[in-house]
């Protein structure tokens, strides 16, 4: 028995090289950028550098309780199968009927992503014959979707140097909505197909089209590239199919409107056979499902239903704050480095954790942010963990960065309980500074002690310095911090050496 | 054809199981017969009518028990509505739960479907009692119930004394059988019910006059509501943008009863209105002058018997004498319906029909080459050559390089048809009064003579149109022909105003006093008087 499935939303994201219209304005370089910024050789034929343009169709499942068109759960890593209802399994007399959730999802993105919503948008089906596609059809949005015509801007970092950020901007076509085909399993050994209609396997799907040409030329016939499945590949594929085509064509060979794969253990393109080749894919319109009608408050009928209508502008109030912004409050509010606002707000969830510490220690911001990206991030990626999944709270961290700011413990001291608190034992900081006896030594008379016998035992240092090199005062305040095992404050030993040796 | 002998049934006093809805219900009420006798009644007749090959199964067990459980109700004083203990018949491709649903397909042969059609469960919510399920063309696609695998449906009326007395045998060398007549289609099987007495109301589908063309030829009452009035959910589409769930029913007043128990918003169809649907009791009309009726003129097609014309012709003077305004109207777009249907309802088809791949229900070939050749062969052993033509010619249209030309064009011809219906009755016309059918039924044997898309395209002229612009029609039995036959026409209302529509409908059809056929099987069943014995004729 098989299924039909939760959908998701996908847009079409176009990035471009300097072709097209910009490049009239720009001089000939012996190199051009490509879409994500590599370099293309100019080409061998000497006349104009390649340029690539790069589309992406970005496939991301949303985060509902029940699948797109029927009532069935969305449920991660669930029995195959078990989450399938009538119409997920295509049969006859079915209807679907849209999930307003997921409706709202993707206005909700298409206004994060500066898009024009349109307020009627249709679906359509587009039809193939595959094992995993029960209905012979899937339902998308191919001439009207919910969403057309915005960008998305963001930055990198230039040669690897977070102090050197470039901002860029891609154009995104559509967002749409999409029924999710079903999964098949290849079993090669009892040469069958299993099928799991399910479909919810909290997915993230990239393909890629890619073409190449000369500025100021039309674009070249492009290819699409399947089987993508991380950011990290996805770059990869795109380079070579760049790399590709440009030899293909300096070779002269030429371009085939084709679907490729992706072998990510080659590292390579491949001509797919399998389901791809050129489909015609019947496009029709879905007449199950009348033209999807968003309101805002102007168009809002009155006495209406608020569960039966989607309102944009109810949705625009309630958009999150997006990450730039997220970004330019955390520089203004604490004072932290533009750059260090990035990995902030990329960490899932290590904004609200540096928050949350910031509220509950003395210490200052910028003071934090060292502590939580040096010390906490570096935990975190060794163990592949989430901020949320942090074995040390917020609350235990202020409580520690307040030991540090108070000046009950050095910072040497602070790593060693920062460790400690890392093994998750449930141990307060104070508990583990009492248990390690790693608080500094408060008495001054105590203190003067153990200064002075370090003073008294480096006779030829203490020359040194009364001689003029002041520097070698360093050495004897880690002799003391020795002594006390870390528990010295140094500027207090600084303060105390430095006297005594003057008397 | 030699009549089997029944057995009789237990004496219902002087109920006659002939009468309409409202009177059985009221009967039921005062215990003057019960569900279960009523539910015999019909199954008996359903055995000694066998031979018109209306049901494609009969769901005896299940029957009797509903029937049994609405005698509880009565009991109780507990009914649940009209319908209640009211036997009825549903079209071969409405799902209903643990009764077989064919599509008359081998595509579908021994398919259980695991839910009821949203309409099933309104009538059997309303306690309604499920019979079985009647023949059709293969998918809903044809015009005479022929072109299905369980064979042709048989008219009753080609059984009955009217027809016997006027038939001259064709030869002396041909058999008499050869003389029956189709029951139109595609819901066939559901007209021929309702037309023999074997239940009192039956669901067809209308998508192209797929209720309407056949009530007129069994001389029944064929009602296609408002696109959007009732539910499609568990209905197997031919065309999803037209297909109605049809009622079909032996007076006007039993199709505003089960209208009544269908019609509603269904969570499940996103294509139904929200509007809350009030159910209504017909009002008896006597006063019809403050109505504007219709002649739409293009509906004088090719084709057209001279006969069928003239019972139009006096119709509309029956609504001129009684005081009504009557107007020539155009729908100058008519013309056009035929193709541009044609190619709306092949790529839908070919749409439709894509699920039915051999993976997961109905016929699976043994062919395991590949995939895709169990695919091939499963389609083609699994549909007729209707389907598959339907098919090839959708998919042809649907092609990226024709889909302009054909299907938004086509698209844009419906506009016309549907703006033609707005501007007239933005003239002022309430109902459209038109022929149903070119003419009356013909004998199998000559309508077997041309294929199914030719006969399709004949016999639906009249009908199409208003399933194109969505609105509620209705087939009225007006006279008996001269070879003692149905004809029947056809009013066309306005979105959604079924009460309007209906209630003209109801006026005619007292005025018209149609005749009941008479049926020997069928005498034989009922103990009650026959009403309108005396076959006041129209003509």
């Amino acid at each position: 028995m098989a299924a039909r499935g939760c959908g998701g939303v996908w847009c079409r994201v176009l990035q471009r090289g300097p072709g097209g219209s910009c490049s009239a304005s720009r001089p000939r370089r012996a190199v051009a950028c490509n879409a994500r910024g590599g370099a293309v050789p100019l080409g061998q034929s000497g006349l104009a550098p390649w340029a690539a343009v790069v589309g992406l169709e970005i496939h991301a499942q949303i985060t509902s309780n029940s699948k797109l068109f029927s009532g069935s759960q969305v449920q991660f890593a669930a029995p195959p199968n078990s989450l399938v209802s009538f119409f997920d399994a295509s049969l006859p007399g079915t209807l679907p009927v849209l999930n307003r959730r997921c409706v709202e999802a993707t206005v909700m993105t298409g206004l994060a992503l500066n898009c024009t919503i349109n307020k009627k948008s249709l679906f359509d089906r587009k039809h193939y014959f595959y094992a995993d596609l029960p209905a012979g059809y899937q339902i998308t949005q191919q001439r009207v979707p919910i969403a057309v015509n915005g960008s998305l801007s963001y930055s990198l970092c230039k040669d690897n140097k977070m102090s050197q950020m470039v901002t860029k901007t891609v154009r995104i076509k559509q967002i749409q909505l999409e029924q999710d085909s079903g999964k098949s399993l290849h079993d090669d050994a009892r040469s069958q197909t299993l099928i799991d209609l399910n479909r919810a396997e909290g997915q993230l799907r990239v393909d890629a089209n890619i073409s190449v040409h000369h500025p100021g030329e039309p674009y070249g016939v492009r290819t699409e590239v399947k089987n993508i499945n991380s950011i990290r590949f996805l770059a990869k594929a795109v380079d070579y199919e760049i790399q590709r085509q440009i030899k293909e064509l300096e070779n002269g060979g030429t371009v085939l409107n084709e679907t490729r794969a992706f072998d990510s253990k080659l590292g390579c393109t491949v001509p797919m056979r399998d389901k791809e080749g050129k489909q015609d894919y019947r496009f029709m319109p879905e007449p199950n499902l009348p033209p999807l009608i968003l309101y805002d408050a102007k168009s809002l009928p009155a006495n209406v239903n608020h569960q039966q209508v989607v309102n944009i502008d109810w949705i625009h109030e309630r958009l999150p704050d997006l990450p730039s912004v997220k970004r330019a409050k955390l520089v203004e509010l604490y004072g932290i480095l533009p750059e260090h606002s990035f990995t902030l707000v990329n960490e899932d969830g290590l904004m609200d954790f540096f928050e949350d510490v910031v509220k509950q220690t003395q210490m200052k911001p910028k003071k934090v942010i060292g502590w939580i990206l040096s010390d906490l991030l570096s935990h975190l990626k060794q163990h592949s963990l989430t901020a949320k999944e942090s074995p040390i709270s917020s609350f235990l961290l202020a409580d520690l960065l307040n030991l540090l700011e108070n000046g009950d413990i050095s910072s040497s001291a602070a790593k060693q309980v920062f460790e400690e608190l890392w093994k998750g034992e449930g141990k307060t900081p104070l508990e583990i500074v009492k248990e390690k006896q790693l608080e500094l030594i408060q008495d001054q008379e105590e203190l003067e002690q153990i200064c002075q016998a370090v003073i008294d035992e480096r006779e030829k240092e203490v020359m040194a310095i009364k001689g003029g090199n002041e520097k070698v005062i360093n050495k004897l305040i880690g002799l003391v911090r020795k002594a006390t095992r870390g528990r010295a404050n140094p500027l207090l030993v600084k303060q105390i050496l430095e006297k005594k040796l003057s008397e | 054809m030699k009549l089997e002998c029944v057995p009789t049934v237990s004496e219902l006093g002087s109920i006659s199981i002939l009468g309409q809805i409202t009177n059985i219900s009221a009967a039921l009420k005062e215990g003057q017969v019960t569900p279960t006798e009523l539910c015999q009644r019909c199954l008996a007749l359903i055995r000694s009518t066998q031979f018109l090959n209306a049901y494609i199964t009969v769901a005896e067990e299940t029957a009797l028990k509903q029937a049994e459980e609405s005698e509880k109700r009565y009991r109780r004083g507990q009914p649940l509505g009209e319908l209640d203990g009211i036997p009825i018949a549903v079209k071969d491709n409405f799902n209903t739960a643990g009764i077989e649903t064919t599509c008359a397909s081998n595509m579908l042969k021994g398919y259980i479907s695991p839910y009821n059609a949203t309409v099933v469960q309104k009538l059997l919510d309303g306690g309604a009692v499920l019979l079985g399920k009647t023949n059709l063309d293969e998918f809903a696609m044809g015009s005479g119930s022929t072109d299905g695998v369980f064979g042709p449906v048989r008219n009753p009326w080609s059984y009955s004394r009217q027809y016997k007395e006027k038939i001259v045998p064709r030869s002396d060398s041909e058999p008499e059988n050869s003389n029956w007549v189709i029951t139109g289609g595609s819901s066939g099987g559901s007209a021929a019910a309702v037309s023999a007495f074997t239940c009192f109301a039956a669901l067809g589908s209308d998508t192209g006059g797929s209720t309407r063309n056949p009530a007129a030829h069994c001389g029944v009452v064929g009602l296609k509501p408002t696109y959007g009035l009732i539910s499609r959910h568990g209905l197997i589409p031919l065309v999803n943008s037209m297909d109605v769930p049809g009622i079909l029913t032996r007076c006007v007043d039993d199709a505003a009863v089960v209208l009544g128990s269908l019609a509603g918003h269904d969570p499940k169809d996103s294509t139904t209105v929200q509007d809350i649907f009030q159910p209504f009791a017909l009002p008896s009309l006597t006063d019809v002058s403050k109505l504007s009726i219709g002649i739409p003129k293009e509906y004088h097609a090719p084709g057209l018997s001279s006969e069928i014309l003239a019972v139009w012709s006096k119709a509309a003077d029956l609504f001129k004498n009684a005081g009504a305004k009557v107007v020539e109207v155009s729908l100058p777009h008519t013309h056009y319906s035929i193709v541009c249907y044609h190619v709306l309802c092949t790529a839908e088809v070919a749409s439709n029909m894509a699920r039915f791949d051999g993976l997961e229900y109905g016929h699976r070939s043994d062919m395991n080459k590949s995939t895709e050749s169990m695919y091939a062969a499963t389609r083609r052993e699994g549909f007729s050559d209707v389907v598959r033509g339907r098919i090839l010619s959708g998919n042809y249209f649907l092609l990226k390089q024709n889909y302009e030309d054909y299907f938004v064009k086509a698209q844009k011809v419906r506009r016309l048809i549907a703006n033609d219906f707005v501007k007239v009755f933005g003239s002022g016309v309430d109902i459209l009064l038109t022929p149903t059918t070119l003419s009356d039924a013909v004998p199998y044997v000559e309508f077997i003579k041309e294929d199914n898309r030719t006969r399709s395209t004949q016999d639906d002229i009249l009908t199409q149109a208003a399933n194109m612009a969505g609105l509620p029609a209705v087939n009225v039995p007006t006279a008996l022909s001269g070879r003692g036959l149905p004809i029947g026409l056809q009013f066309i209302g306005r979105s959604f105003q079924e009460k309007q529509l209906l209630t003209v409908a109801k006026w005619f059809e007292k005025q018209v006093q149609f005749p009941m056929i008479q049926l020997e099987e069928v005498k034989k069943h009922d103990n009650g008087v026959l009403q309108h014995q005396k076959s006041a004729s129209f003509s």
